[in-house]
């Protein structure tokens, strides 16, 4: 699939993907990535300018209907009416879906009472916090039963204990047999949530797989130190001599250990021997992160869009889209 | 349930929405009803004698003759308010969430014109009921009465088309908002305020053949001079020429927002 906004403006540079049923697949990317642009051509709320996708078994060009039957929709920033009450919109949403009245009425208030709203039902969403206008979107999404979830960077800005909520749940949706697709730039979410990962950056899939296959695939541990202030440079060179270097991020040099934790106590002491003082050290297993610096050159959390040394995007360079 | 019973059941429910919408944010539902009464108030209480003036039509007082214009503003004003809500829908990401239905597109614009003619209607008798509490003479009795709400109704909706076109293609709130002084134009070159005859060239000629002169002379007839078929279909003719325009534009619009996302 491919999704081109201008001749200058490529966010998604042809993605190929097949999310299985009963699955959870979470696109990790930092924005602009062409994660929400992916998101709105399989919701159909966006046309492909190339490629074609199937979701739940129907074309998204030639059978829209047929796909927005299938699914249920969760964006970015629980687009929520703030004058509704969360009854209103729970209401709205099982009328949009074709639901008898009575019908509606009761999975409203199922849904409700399963997110927890059920006693702010009756309140405008404009009062609601974050963490409920989220579940309130989540519930909105489920009222006609769909058989794929899109949640698109469903817990963006939330707190720990309402990222909580929404994990459990989608866990809980998943486990009664919903597929979820969804998209994250946190790589705990990705790796706790999803059963399988697809990286994305600058429109283009830069790997795939289950968050432990994707660990394994670059190897070990590494080691994380802050040098004392001027002794960078030649850091660099001594941790070289015992493996890869990784991007620096904040002033922490990465080295990828080759032989795990043994390879701690000769780079310190070469380090040591070298005259250089180490203000801190951390010895670190894979992460998402790691993958994606290890795919990209680039890390993914807080967005330090530091290059690695060396390290050239293994994709075909594409400019990012705004909308995305 | 058949596709048509889907569909009414769907345009409904969103116009109960965006009427609700209107009264949970009274900074939409003043411009419909608070302006024009205090227009219709000053312009009454300021220039009543001006239907002493030679070539005014013979009507009971200047208060019938303006209570049409009054109602042609706030229809105006309605629809207006109805884009500026359409923009806020698209602006907040709501319009996705409807988009991302199982339902026809047609019916998310035709669900806020419902409820435009909704509040059309009210401001109808909002304007009617202040008239008759200040004097006002309703010719055409209970007959003239209700189609004056007809025709204030449709004229909302077709004025709520336009807004809905400017909404879908600007996606902004603001640039809805900034044809409001636009609104005070096309009446003032209309004979909604004062008799075609009594105006001066060149809008004399542009009152002519402005539509807003049919469809105020076409509400104004059944207050101030009784029934007249004649003038109804030309007030039809008018909201009809509104509609199709704004109708035409919005489905442009919609489509070109559907495509570009």
């Amino acid at each position: 699939m491919e999704r081109r906004f201008s001749d200058e403006v490529l966010a998604v540079a042809g993605i190929d993907l097949e999310v299985a049923e009963r699955e959870i697949y979470a696109f990790l990317g930092p924005n602009g990535a062409g994660k929400t642009t992916t998101v709105r051509m399989l919701t159909t709320l966006l046309r492909p300018t190339g490629g074609s996708a199937w979701v739940a078994g129907h074309d998204v060009v030639a059978d829209p209907s047929g796909v927005r039957r299938a699914i249920g929709v969760a964006l970015q920033e629980a687009a929520l009416d703030p004058l509704m009450t969360g009854r209103e919109l729970m209401l709205l949403q099982s009328t949009l879906h074709g639901l008898p009245s009575a019908e509606g009425v009761r999975r409203s208030e199922a849904l409700l009472d399963r997110v927890g709203l059920t006693e702010a039902a009756h309140r405008r969403v404009g009062t609601y916090s974050g963490g409920m206008r989220r579940r309130l979107d989540l519930a909105a999404a489920l009222v006609h039963e769909p058989r794929v979830l899109f949640l698109d960077e469903p817990t963006t800005g939330l707190d720990p204990v309402s990222r909580q909520a929404i994990w459990k749940e989608v866990r809980h949706l998943n486990d009664e047999g919903t597929t979820v697709f969804l998209t994250t730039q946190y790589l705990e979410e990705a790796d706790q949530l999803a059963d399988r990962v697809g990286i994305i950056d600058r429109g283009c899939i830069s790997a795939e797989g289950t968050p432990e296959s994707l660990k394994a695939e670059i190897g070990g541990s590494h080691l994380e130190l802050r040098i004392a202030e001027g002794g960078a440079e030649r850091a660099r060179e001594v941790m070289a001599r015992f493996g890869e270097l990784m991007p620096e991020r904040d002033g922490i040099l990465m080295v990828l250990l080759p032989h795990g934790a043994s390879d701690v106590a000769p780079i310190v002491r070469a380090l040591d021997d070298a005259g250089l003082a180490v203000e801190s050290l951390d010895l670190v297993k894979p992460t998402l992160d790691d993958v994606f610096v290890a795919k990209t050159g680039r890390h993914l959390e807080g967005e330090a869009q530091h290059e690695a040394p060396g390290t050239a995007p293994q994709e075909p360079p594409v400019e990012q889209a705004a909308p995305a | 349930m058949s596709g048509l019973a889907a569909d009414l059941r769907v345009i409904a429910a969103l116009g109960r929405r965006a009427v609700n919408q209107a009264f949970r944010r009274p900074q939409f539902l003043a411009p419909i009803v608070v302006f024009p009464t205090l227009f219709l108030a000053v312009n009454t209480g300021g220039a009543g004698r001006a239907i002493d003036l030679p070539s005014f039509p013979h009507v009971h007082g200047f208060l019938d003759f303006q209570l049409a214009g009054s109602m042609v503003q706030s229809t105006m004003l309605a629809g207006v308010s109805a884009g500026i809500s359409l923009a806020l829908d698209i602006e907040i990401g709501f319009i996705d969430r409807l988009i991302a239905a199982p339902v026809r597109r047609s019916v998310i614009v035709l669900g806020r014109l419902v409820a435009t003619m909704v509040l059309g209607a009210l401001s109808a008798l909002w304007f009617l009921t202040v008239g008759l509490i200040f004097g006002a003479h309703i010719q055409g009795g209970v007959p003239g009465f209700l189609l004056v709400v007809l025709l204030v109704a449709l004229c909302a909706a077709a004025f709520g088309s336009v807004g809905a076109a400017l909404a879908l293609k600007s996606g902004k709130a603001s640039v809805v908002q900034g044809i409001f002084p636009l609104v005070f134009v096309v009446l003032f070159l209309s004979s909604a305020y004062f008799p075609r005859d009594l105006l001066l060239q060149p809008a004399e000629t542009i009152a002519q053949w402005n539509p807003m002169s049919f469809i105020a002379e076409g509400i104004r007839e059944p207050i101030a001079f009784g029934m007249d078929t004649g003038h109804t279909l030309k007030a039809l003719l008018g909201i009809g020429i509104v509609g199709a325009i704004g109708a035409a534009l919005s489905s442009w619009a919609l489509r070109a927002r559907l495509r570009s996302g």
